[in-house]
């Protein structure tokens, strides 16, 4: 017999005569909340950029208009000479910084990727409630890794838009099919002492540029 | 489960000899109440903490009822989505897959992601048999390997090592398994935190295999899911070519909105954060990016048997978020190496007997570790009965009985140790059952109180060792309820 075979044979020999099957809808009391308080859309982009800061994310704000001049004022005082641009990020963006860009393709690799001081990405959506951006790797955020090796991450939220409130909401959105990555804050660990430190093997500094209006 | 801690004496000596060790109490007291007053506010923040923790229970039993359906629904779903699905019934069957696994790559070293299925079947033993390599790249997992240590906390492995403690262990073993700790190592956490990223930042870069557990497996869309805060998770999960994935069957939950659930409560109990640094998805392969090889090992030990119990299957709930742990008075003292599993505390106290079996003497043993006080109840994310789990397996202890080992239905035969106070439960039962007969002891003992001893002899002693015994009143209590007609009469 296959071990397949023996652990369902298992499984069904423990729970007996098959429960009449309830519908999943049935079983589960989904009474808790879909968001937590009631906020205005300007109030929910506020929280964001408040729970961002409480776990030691840079937090900006700037318009649309702004933004080029933002990111390159960012990479400038970062010091950074050459950063990670995924396939699909806006030319725009970047046009006012002399840095060198590397383009994310699939023949970097991990130790070329190490040499590169930033990275800069879009983002999927951005949870308030958890100070939570998401990356799904469509194309103006790249690949899993371009936003894991470099030590320095500028993210980008289109706000209000990309905004939700909760993780319920936020779930929503998001398509299963996709790899995602979810970051709040900087990397960080908690395993000395049980006390939270920034700062271990992903980015250390996660700047979050919230860009709203023209 | 795995032979690590085979010949571990019993709970109550174990913890004899810890609760000795100052430093170990001290660092215990330290991080414990730390994280409990943190955890405490980061629930209170949400209004709907209870709601969530009931639609977490439901979500799990509804699960477990019908496992059988969502395994196969779950091993669809990753094959579809370019996975390769395995089965495991127990632990050598798992690391031996694993090894091959391994072993088909080409490969001698491998990067692991924190991950307790594989601390429970020890697979980095059974890879290093095989002449493979295998660097744990959570930092407590990093701390317990290089102090060739046993863990001793779920989320913290090295909650037992206070920062000196792991700076000593840096400085003395990092330049055998790599790059050396820096010069001049310090003892703050930022300088421990640097050195263990430079230690392990050329494994990472280098690495060609990454071996992972799973904190949620998604039956309907085959994702599996992957919590942590250093990014170590993310090196694994990201830049090896072949990953491979070891997760209980008890993992599984049916819809993608669950998450929603659990990604509000284990956070938030766990690390008492409103959420983690790094939550990791992934769905099979994805092209060009990330690993292009994925394989799944889908882990029973132990755990269809526990299934099997009405009362114990409540343990399979479980979310490894480690509140119990945090908030219990005997973990806190006794610390996790008494347990004599990777799985300590609470929730240690009935998992391990129920995925082991109550045959050794720590298994049997383990179900007494606890005062009973709920407070592991009151924290749990998904509401596990820890203490009702616990009184149903001293009865198992005590009692025998039916149970299931291995798929099999057994009759578990009465434990030895327990020969006392069978003899006085039924002695009680007598007495209770023949009032009169009672009414006379409880007089005799009454007007002989002042000749008591304050200690048992014989096979008493050890209990009365660490306990009063309780003082006998003047008057048996039925004698005062007749003569004052309940209190209502005063005393005269």
């Amino acid at each position: 017999m296959s071990s397949r075979d023996l652990i369902l044979g298992r499984v069904r020999r423990a729970l007996g005569t098959p429960a009449t099957p309830d519908t999943y809808d049935h079983a589960v009391d989904r009474g808790y909340l879909r968001e937590h308080g009631h906020r205005t859309a300007a109030q929910t982009v506020d929280l964001l950029a408040e729970n961002l800061a409480d776990y030691r994310a840079i937090v900006h704000r700037c318009t649309g208009g702004e933004l080029a001049g933002t990111l390159a004022l960012l990479l400038d005082q970062r010091g950074t000479r050459s950063v990670v641009t995924p396939p699909g990020l806006p030319e725009s963006w970047l046009s006012e910084t002399d840095a060198v860009r590397v383009p994310d393709e699939v023949t970097n690799t991990p130790a070329g990727l190490d040499g590169v001081d930033s990275v800069v990405t879009a983002c999927a959506v951005a949870i308030a409630e958890t100070g939570t951006i998401v990356l799904d790797g469509s194309p103006d955020q790249g690949r899993r890794r371009i936003t894991l090796i470099p030590d320095h991450h500028i993210c980008v939220v289109r706000v209000p838009d990309q905004v939700v409130s909760s993780v319920p909401q936020a779930l929503e959105r998001l398509d299963p099919t996709r790899p995602l990555t979810w970051i709040s804050g900087p990397s960080a660990t908690s395993d000395i002492e049980l006390d939270r430190v920034e700062g271990v093997h992903g980015p250390r500094t996660l700047e979050v540029v919230l860009v709203g209006g023209a | 489960m795995s032979g690590t801690f085979v010949g571990m004496p019993a709970f109550p000596k174990a913890a004899h000899e810890a609760v000795a060790n100052t430093t170990l109490r001290a660092n215990l007291k330290h991080a414990t109440h730390t994280i409990r007053d943190k955890r405490a506010k980061a629930v209170a923040e949400l209004d709907d903490w209870a709601l969530l923790r009931e639609a977490g229970k439901q979500i799990k039993d509804h699960t477990l009822r019908h496992l059988d359906t969502y395994l196969v629904q779950l091993e669809e779903s990753v094959t579809a989505a370019g996975g390769t699905v395995h089965w495991a019934a127990d632990a050598d069957e798992a690391n031996r897959i694993v090894t091959r696994l391994v072993q088909e790559t080409g490969e001698s070293e491998v990067v692991k992601v924190k991950s307790m299925a594989t601390q429970e079947i020890g697979l980095n033993e059974a890879l290093e048999e095989a002449g493979i390599a295998a660097y744990e790249t959570d930092l407590a997992e990093l701390i317990v390997q290089l102090g060739h240590d046993r863990p001793s906390h779920i989320l913290v492995p090295a909650i037992h090592r206070n920062r000196g403690e792991i700076r000593d262990i840096f400085q003395k073993k990092m330049g055998s398994w790599g790059r050396p700790a820096p010069e001049g190592l310090t003892d703050t956490p930022a300088e421990l935190a640097e050195a263990a990223r430079l230690h392990l930042r050329e494994k990472f870069l280098r690495a060609k295999v990454g071996i992972s557990g799973a904190n949620f497996m998604v039956a309907e869309t085959g994702t599996l899911v992957v919590v942590e805060s250093e990014g170590n998770g993310r090196m694994c999960l990201t830049l090896p070519q072949t990953l491979i994935s070891v997760v209980g069957i008890e993992k599984i939950v049916p819809t993608w909105r669950d998450l929603e659930v659990f990604l509000q409560t284990l956070p938030r109990s766990s690390t008492a954060e409103r959420m983690n640094p790094y939550t990791s998805t992934w769905t099979g392969t994805t092209d060009t990016d990330g690993p292009q090889t994925f394989h799944l090992v889908l882990l029973d030990n132990g755990r269809t048997d526990t299934l099997a119990d009405d009362i114990g299957r409540q343990a399979l709930r479980c979310i490894r978020c480690s509140a119990c742990l945090n908030v219990c008075p005997v973990y806190e003292r006794a610390g996790g190496h008494a347990y004599g599993s990777v799985y300590p505390g609470p929730i240690g106290a009935i998992l391990s007997p129920q995925l082991r079996g109550t045959a050794s003497d720590i298994d049997a043993s383990l179900p007494y570790a606890s005062s009973l006080c709920g407070a592991c109840y009151e924290v749990c994310p998904v509401a596990i009965d820890i203490p009702e789990v616990l009184v149903h397996l001293r009865e198992r202890v005590a009692q025998g009985g039916p149970a299931t080992r291995q798929g099999n239905k057994v009759v578990l035969k009465p434990a030895k140790g327990h020969a006392a106070e069978r003899a006085a439960m039924r002695a009680a039962r007598w007495a209770f059952t023949h009032p009169a007969a009672l009414t006379t002891g409880q007089r005799l003992a009454s007007r002989t109180r002042r000749l008591h001893p304050r200690t048992l002899p014989g096979p008493g002693r050890a209990w009365s060792a660490t306990r009063d015994l309780p003082a006998v009143p003047a008057e048996p209590f039925r004698d005062w309820w007749q003569r004052t007609h309940g209190g209502k009469e005063t005393d005269k």
